[in-house]
């Protein structure tokens, strides 16, 4: 018998490998090193470091604005799109219904789409609907397309619950009713609070579908896609970095808790939107 | 076990928004695509002008061209960057193998546009990598192709992709049965043979699955043109933004949308089916 696979070891690979982590990451190092670089965005090397930017952020009305659309409409597409998915993945893994497969093709169809197609499509519903366009129309517009990472989550942590458990509360003479608010969404706690927190993250992000959809209050990504038009200053750097950092520790705890409803099935992610 | 009432009641909600909130504005895209505008008026009449106009003007054809090239090269560069990784993680990381997982899936999920951005800031003509290069002699007078090109373009949407690609070859590396890869190496297969007649067939699936990933986000992207693609990088997406915005169009608009949509789901289609006959379960 050979020893086993996964220890050999293969430096060239390894190296290469190094290299890859490196484009990855180095983008995002020079990104956060510049934001407290004095003389602006560029230039080399970085000198007379400094906290003058995030002062300059910290003052900057229009940005903590942007962030509280930004929190609003994300809060909002996490509620929407738990609500909608819950009931979506709880269809397709116990109903049967005519249509069903397409019903699944449609609901992850904004996940695989380019975001300019939904994001447009909205936009022709929303003026057809003769609605203005708002802050709410992003938060329908989020909490929709983002239906499809709630149902994939959620599914996946159906799947995983224990379905004898329900079994016997119904057998016992619980209603439907008692049986989902202790049983199902009890075991589905976890699943709930990681889909939640990735929804969240994404939706704070959220930049393609957002630009059709937006009216004259601005949500972060905008409010920042606005500036790098006007001219850019390593104030952008450093918001850029709080966004990156708080991004970072969400999806460092969605995933601890995902590992911990789903197993090592985590690793079968589904597909960002 | 569970009532019919108990069905209606969770497929119903689900049914009717995903019906009214994205098959109808899909629906919506469809039908604009076969109207017209005249005079600033959208007119409610249904013929295929739209898209006569896309087969004969040639101008649509070669953005086309250029876009499906650069979804090719960003295809092709984070297959390149995301296969090695994911083998090496899968088959030779060792103890690190949930760490470096970790390193590689977190940037997948961080901020698209803080990532376009920091491109951004490194290739200007007065960017940081500018900067190196002069600062080092290697350059005295600044490199100004980098920025604003479909080169800069590929390398944005090659580094946003590569953690996508990444994942599914990933996935499906780690679902060979490890016998099978040592039964080879027993029975006198060289690390190559194995590689090529063991382990790249089976995990053909998540190298499709990457693949069509990292062509079609790319295929539809209209941000990364503006962020760092210039006049020369103007991919199909942004002409479709511009019909929508400025140039007033939308059938048109939504024509050339109907058209990436109807590529996407062929390649989905397509990819689908590759992946049933290459999968071994």
């Amino acid at each position: 018998m050979s020893r086993s696979t996964s220890t050999r070891r293969a430096p060239i690979l390894a190296i290469y490998a190094t290299v890859v982590f490196a484009f990855i990451y180095l983008p995002i190092v020079v990104l956060i090193l510049y934001s407290f670089n004095r003389d602006g965005v560029g230039g080399f090397p970085p000198s007379h470091l400094t906290l003058d930017w995030y002062r300059q952020l910290f003052t900057d009305g229009p940005i903590w604005d942007s962030v509280l659309n930004s929190l609003l409409v994300a809060s909002g597409a996490v509620a929407l799109s738990l609500t909608v998915g819950l009931l979506a993945a709880l269809a397709l893994d116990r109903a049967s219904f005519p249509g069903k497969a397409l019903f699944r093709r449609l609901v992850l169809l904004p996940l695989i789409l380019p975001g300019i197609i939904t994001g447009l499509s909205l936009l022709m519903f929303v003026v057809l609907s003769g609605a203005q366009l708002s802050l709410f129309t992003v938060f329908l517009g989020h909490g929709t397309a983002l239906i499809s990472v709630a149902t994939t989550e959620l599914f996946a942590g159906l799947q995983k619950s224990d379905r004898a458990q329900e079994e016997a509360s119904l057998d016992l003479g619980a209603t439907p009713w008692q049986t989902f608010w202790r049983i199902t969404l009890p075991n589905l706690r976890l699943a709930l609070v990681a889909a939640g927190l990735l929804i969240f993250t994404l939706s704070m992000d959220e930049i393609a579908v957002t630009f059709f959809l937006i009216g004259r209050d601005n949500t972060l990504p905008l409010e920042i896609w606005g500036r790098l038009r006007r001219g850019i200053t390593p104030e952008i750097n450093a918001v850029s970095t709080l966004v990156f950092a708080v991004s970072v520790v969400l999806i460092i705890v969605w995933y601890r808790i995902r590992m911990r409803s789903v197993g090592t099935e985590a690793q079968q992610l589904p597909e960002r939107p | 076990m569970y009532s019919r009432a108990y069905k209606t009641l969770v497929s119903a909600p689900p049914l009717i928004w995903v019906a009214l909130f994205l098959l109808l504005p899909y629906g919506l895209m469809f039908a604009h695509s076969f109207w017209t505008v005249q005079d600033g008026v959208l007119v409610h009449d249904w013929n295929l002008s739209n898209y006569q106009k896309l087969l004969t003007n040639s101008l649509y054809a070669e953005v086309l061209f250029r876009t499906m090239r650069i979804a090719a090269s960003v295809m092709l560069c984070s297959l390149l960057l995301g296969y090695p990784l994911a083998y090496y993680l899968s088959f030779h990381s060792g103890a690190r193998k949930e760490l470096l997982y970790q390193l590689v899936i977190v940037p997948l999920w961080v901020s698209y546009l803080v990532r376009g951005y920091a491109w951004k800031t490194i290739l200007g003509s007065e960017g940081i990598l500018n900067g190196f290069l002069q600062y080092f002699h290697f350059t005295h007078e600044p490199v100004s192709f980098l920025l604003y090109s479909p080169f800069a373009v590929v390398l944005m949407l090659t580094h946003i992709y590569t953690p996508f690609v990444f994942l599914p070859i990933y996935a499906s590396l780690e679902h060979i049965p490890r016998p099978l890869v040592e039964a080879s190496e027993d029975l006198g297969a060289s690390p190559a043979s194995t590689f090529f007649r063991v382990i790249l067939p089976l995990s053909m699936p998540g190298l499709l699955a990457g693949a069509t990933f990292a062509f079609v986000l790319s295929l539809g992207d209209f941000l990364a043109p503006l962020l760092v693609g210039g006049s020369s990088g103007t991919m199909i997406a942004n002409i479709v933004q511009t019909l929508f915005g400025a140039t007033y169009d939308w059938p048109l608009g939504a024509a050339i949308s109907v058209s990436i949509l109807l590529i996407t789901l062929t390649l989905l289609f397509l990819t689908e089916r590759l992946e049933k006959r290459w999968s071994f379960e």
